[in-house]
C-alpha cells in the first residue's frame, strides 16, 4: 500500500457510510479519489444539469445547496456527502451545489458506489436513510439508540463484573487466597483453558481451610466447588436470582454461551444484584416516605442519580426514564413539603397546591438543575394566608436546596412573594401576561405555562387552567406573540462553526443544545397545545396529542418527538458523562454520526418551525 | 546523426517516443508533481533513495495517479547512513535501475513540477548517467518560482522551503520527509497556486515556466 492512498483512506475512514467499510475496501476507494478545489462561489454541479459520474465527499471547507440558485437548503461540511441521490436515482440534480468558502472536495466515481459501498447493507442503509429522509431524527434516533421500548425491571440485564479473577488448576490454596486478599474479592474462578472448573469462596476457605481439614499448601482444586453454576451474558436479574436460590450460591460464573464448556467472561455476585435492587424506584420512593430530614432525601437523590445513570448507560427509553426521574422528583418535593409543614407545626390555613414550574413542570428534568416552582392557595389574597405560605415556600426551597436542586438564580420560587399567590391573583397575573404580551411578559409565560402540581389540591390546577384557557380564546394576538417567541431561534442549517456556536462568555466555541435544538421544539409544542386548548405538560405527550387531532401533520409532529427524544437523551448523556447541566456541547468532541442525528434534529425543528409561520400568519411580523 | 545514435534500451525509446504526441490544451496537461529522497544535496556524490509522484491534471489531484519507489542507493557513502538514517526496513526496496525505468515508464511526457525542482530533476539525471542514457526530456515547474510570481511573496525574501509554503496555504503536514508524502503536499500546493495565480493571469505552460521578475532588484 502506497503513502498517498494510505492518507486519504486515513481522510475517510471515520466519516460514515465509508466508516462502515473494511480497510482494504477503504484504500481501493481512496486509490480512485480526485482532489478538487473550489475558491469560494465556484459552481460545483447546477439544478437540473446533467449528473456527472461522481459523489462529493467535503473534506475542507464547505458547500451549500441551492434551491431556485437562491435558497440555500443545506449546508454540507466536513465529512458530508453529496451528489449521490442523483447518481443513485440517475436523474438530474435537484439541487445546485456551490462552494461557499474555499472548499477541498474528494471526488468519488459512482462506480465505486456501485462496487463497495451499495453491498454494504450498513453502509447503504446509511445511504439510502440520509436521503430519504435527510436524516430525521427518527430515523438517527433508532439509529443511535439500541432501546427497547419496554424495560421491565426485572429484564434488565444482570451487570455483571467482567474482570472475572481467576487461577489455574495448579494453584496452591494459599495462592488462591493471597490472589483473593490482592485483588480484594470474595470469589476465585478455578480455570482451566479458559474454561471453568469450579469456583472457590471466602467461605470455603472458613469451612475447608481455617478449621484445618486442608492444608495452605494444598491445590485449590480441592476445596473447590464444581461444577461452577454458569450463565450466559444476558442472562437478566431475576433469572440470576432464581438460579442462585435455587442452587444455593451466591456467586454465578458468566461463560461466553451459558455452558461450562465455553471460555470465562465474568463473574455476578449476590451483592451485584443487590446494588442494582436497591437502585430502583419503587424501593427509592419508599425510602422517600420514610425519610424524615433533607440529608435522609439527599442520600435518595443521590441513588437516583445513579439510577438514571444506570438507565443512560443501558439505553433504556428515555420516555420511560424521564417517566421514573419526574416520579422521583415528585416524591422528594412532596415530602419536603410534608416534613416543612410539620416543623410549622400548624397545617395550612386553606387549601393550596405546590407548582412546579419549566422542565420539571413538563416533566423532562432528567439531571438535577435549578428549582423552579410557586404556590397557588385557595382563594382571595390573605395576609395571614400569604405569610404562612411564604415561610413554607422557604423552608421548602431550602430542603429542595440542601437535597440538590439548586436554587433558581431568578428567584422563581414559592419563596418569593411574588410567586406565593392566592387564586385570586394568579388569574389577575395571568389575565396580565395574556392581555400585555410585553417582551417580558411572554418570556414569564414560557416558564408559567408549564406548571403542574406536585402537592396538594389538584382542583385548584383545573380552576386555574380553564380560566387560562377562556382567557385566550379571546385574545388571538396573545397567541400570535407567543408564535413570534417561538421563531426566535431559527432551525440551524447544520453544523457550521461559526454559525451554530456560541461566539462569546464562557461558552465561547460550544453549542447550546437548549436553546438552540430543545427550547424551539418545547415552544413550538406549548403554543400549539396552548392554541386547542389541550392541558398537556409534557414535550413529547403535547406532540402526540397534536397528532391525535391533526393527522395530516402527522409525520412534522412525528419528526418533531423523535427529534426530542434524541436530544433529550443526548443531553442527558453528556451531561452525565460530564458532570454538568449538558447544555454547552464541544463540537470537536462530537462523532461525525452524532453531528448526523443533531443535524436531523434540526430539521424537524425547521418544519415546525415553518408550520407556526404559516399557521399563525407571522411573516408580516417579523 | 542517426548514423551515430546510441542504442538505448526499449523503455527509454518507449519513454523518448512520448513526446512526439502533440502537446494537449493546457486544461488537459497531465502534471506530474515529485519529490526525490536522498542521501544528501549533491547530486553528484549523493544516492537516490526514493522517488514520490502524483499526478495533477486541470487543477484536480489525481490519486489514482500515483507513483512510489524505494530503491536501494547506488552511489552509496557510508557516512551517510548514520546522518539520514535512511535504512529502512518492511518496504520493498528495487534497484536504481528498476526504480528509474518504472518512474519513465509512469511519468512519459508529462510536465514535471516540484519544489525546488532544479535539485529533483538533476538527481535523476544522475542517475540516468550512470545507466549511460541522456537527461529527462520533461518540461518542468518550480513551485518555488511560482510561489515568487504570487501575491504572497514578502519583499526582497526569494527562497521559501515546503514548509513555509504549506503553511501559507494551511496544508496538513502529513507523511513529512516521505518523499510521496511530499510530493502529495507540493502538489496541494501546486493546485493551490494554480487557483490563485489565475485570478490575476491568463495560465498557460510558458507563463507557469517563466521565471519570476525579481522586482526588489530593479
Amino acid at each position: 500500500m502506497n503513502t498517498i492512498p494510505l492518507r486519504i483512506a486515513d481522510h475517510i475512514k471515520n466519516v460514515p457510510p465509508f466508516s462502515y467499510l473494511e480497510k482494504e475496501t477503504l484504500y481501493q476507494i481512496a486509490s480512485e479519489v480526485v482532489v478538487q478545489y473550489f475558491e469560494k462561489d465556484d459552481s460545483i454541479f447546477t439544478e437540473g444539469g446533467e449528473i456527472k459520474d461522481c459523489f462529493y465527499l467535503v473534506h475542507e471547507g464547505a458547500v451549500g445547496l441551492f434551491s431556485n440558485e437562491t435558497t440555500l437548503v443545506e449546508e454540507c461540511d466536513e465529512g458530508d456527502l453529496f451528489g449521490l441521490r442523483a447518481l443513485i436515482r440517475k436523474d438530474y440534480y435537484k439541487l445546485s451545489a456551490v462552494a461557499i468558502e474555499e472548499t477541498i472536495l474528494y471526488t468519488i466515481p459512482a462506480q465505486a458506489y456501485e462496487d463497495y459501498l451499495k453491498n454494504n447493507r450498513q453502509a447503504s442503509d446509511f445511504i439510502i436513510n440520509s436521503f430519504a429522509n435527510k436524516l430525521s431524527g427518527k430515523e438517527m434516533h433508532k439509529r443511535l439508540s439500541k432501546a427497547s421500548e419496554v424495560l421491565l425491571e426485572d429484564s434488565i440485564r444482570a451487570n455483571f463484573s467482567k474482570n472475572p479473577i481467576t487461577c489455574s488448576d495448579e494453584t496452591s490454596i494459599e495462592n488462591a487466597a493471597q490472589i483473593m486478599t490482592v485483588k480484594r474479592v470474595g470469589s476465585l474462578i478455578v480455570e482451566h483453558d479458559k474454561k471453568p472448573l469450579g469456583i472457590v469462596t471466602d467461605k470455603d476457605l472458613r469451612i475447608k481451610v481455617a478449621t484445618g481439614k486442608f492444608s495452605i499448601k494444598e491445590k485449590v482444586i480441592h476445596i473447590m466447588s464444581s461444577p461452577v453454576i454458569c450463565a450466559s451474558p444476558d442472562i437478566s436479574i431475576a433469572e440470576a436470582q432464581i438460579l442462585m436460590m435455587k442452587h444455593k450460591i451466591t456467586h454465578l460464573c458468566i461463560t461466553a454461551d451459558g455452558t461450562m464448556d465455553t471460555e470465562v467472561i465474568g463473574v455476578l455476585s449476590e451483592h451485584d444484584i443487590i446494588l442494582i435492587r436497591e437502585n430502583n424506584p419503587s424501593v427509592l420512593i419508599k425510602q422517600i416516605k420514610r425519610s424524615y430530614s433533607a440529608s435522609d432525601l439527599k442520600d435518595v437523590k443521590e441513588k437516583s442519580n445513579q439510577l438514571l445513570q444506570q438507565y443512560i448507560q443501558q439505553s433504556a427509553s428515555i420516555t420511560f426514564v424521564s417517566k421514573i426521574i419526574s416520579e422521583i422528583n415528585s416524591a422528594l418535593t412532596s415530602r419536603a413539603i410534608e416534613l416543612a409543614i410539620e416543623d410549622l407545626g400548624s397545617k395550612p390555613p386553606v387549601s393550596f397546591t405546590w407548582l412546579s414550574l419549566g422542565s420539571q413542570g413538563r416533566k423532562e428534568q432528567m439531571l438535577t438543575t435549578d428549582q423552579d416552582n410557586a404556590i397557588l392557595y385557595e382563594g382571595k389574597a390573605d395576609p395571614a394566608s400569604k405569610a404562612y405560605f411564604l415561610k413554607l415556600g422557604k423552608m421548602v426551597t431550602n430542603i429542595l436546596h440542601e437535597v440538590g436542586f439548586e436554587y433558581c438564580p431568578a428567584e422563581m420560587m414559592a419563596s418569593n412573594e411574588k410567586w406565593c399567590l392566592s387564586m385570586e391573583e394568579w388569574k389577575g397575573q395571568f389575565k396580565k401576561w395574556i392581555e400585555q404580551p410585553t417582551e417580558e411578559n411572554i418570556m414569564f409565560c414560557t416558564i408559567f405555562f408549564d406548571f403542574t402540581s406536585f402537592f396538594g389540591n389538584e382542583s385548584l390546577i383545573t380552576e386555574l387552567n380553564d380560566f387560562i384557557t377562556n382567557l385566550m380564546k379571546k385574545n388571538k394576538i396573545f397567541l400570535k406573540l407567543l408564535a413570534k417567541n417561538a421563531l426566535q431561534n431559527p432551525a440551524p442549517l447544520g453544523f457550521f462553526r461559526q454559525f451554530l456556536v456560541e461566539d462569546s462568555g464562557e461558552h465561547k466555541n460550544q453549542f447550546d443544545i437548549k436553546s438552540r435544538a430543545m427550547m424551539p421544539l418545547v415552544d413550538a409544542a406549548r403554543l400549539l397545545t396552548l392554541e386547542s386548548g389541550q392541558i398537556q405538560r409534557n414535550t413529547i405527550e403535547r406532540f402526540s396529542s397534536l397528532i391525535d387531532d391533526e393527522d395530516h401533520n402527522k409525520e412534522i409532529y412525528e419528526n418533531c418527538i423523535e427529534a426530542y427524544k434524541t436530544l433529550l437523551e443526548f443531553r442527558t448523556d453528556h451531561g452525565l458523562n460530564n458532570q454538568n447541566s449538558g447544555r454547552f456541547i464541544v463540537l470537536d468532541d462530537l462523532t461525525k454520526l452524532e453531528k448526523l442525528a443533531l443535524k436531523g434534529c434540526f430539521k424537524a425543528v425547521k418544519e415546525i418551525q415553518n408550520l407556526i409561520m404559516v399557521r399563525f400568519q407571522l411573516a408580516q411580523l417579523l | 546523426m542517426f548514423w551515430n545514435r546510441k542504442k538505448y534500451p526499449e523503455f527509454w525509446n518507449a519513454y523518448a517516443n512520448s513526446f512526439q504526441h502533440k502537446s494537449p490544451a493546457f486544461e488537459e496537461l497531465r502534471f506530474v508533481v515529485f519529490d526525490t529522497e536522498t542521501s544528501g544535496l549533491n547530486p553528484k556524490e549523493d544516492a537516490l533513495l526514493s522517488i514520490g509522484a502524483i499526478g495533477v491534471r486541470n487543477k484536480m489531484i489525481r490519486i489514482q495517479d500515483h507513483f512510489e519507489a524505494y530503491v536501494n542507493p547506488k552511489n552509496f557513502k557510508k557516512e551517510t547512513v548514520e546522518i539520514h538514517g535512511i535504512r529502512r526496513s518492511g518496504e520493498n526496496k528495487i534497484s536504481e535501475e528498476e526504480g528509474i525505468k518504472n518512474f519513465l515508464g509512469y511519468l512519459n511526457n508529462a510536465v514535471l513540477v516540484a519544489h525546488h525542482a532544479a535539485f529533483d530533476v538533476a538527481m535523476i539525471n544522475a542517475a540516468l548517467k550512470r545507466m549511460g542514457l541522456p537527461k529527462l526530456k520533461n518540461q518542468v515547474i518550480d513551485t518555488g518560482n511560482l510561489f515568487l510570481k504570487s501575491d504572497f511573496k514578502e519583499p526582497y525574501k526569494e527562497h521559501y522551503s515546503l514548509d513555509h509554503l504549506a503553511k501559507t496555504f494551511n496544508i496538513a503536514l502529513h507523511d513529512r520527509h516521505n518523499a510521496a508524502g511530499d510530493a502529495y503536499i507540493t502538489a496541494q500546493i501546486f493546485v493551490k497556486l494554480l487557483l490563485h495565480l489565475e485570478k490575476k493571469n491568463t495560465l498557460s505552460l510558458s507563463f507557469l515556466k517563466r521565471p519570476a521578475k525579481r522586482i526588489g532588484l530593479l
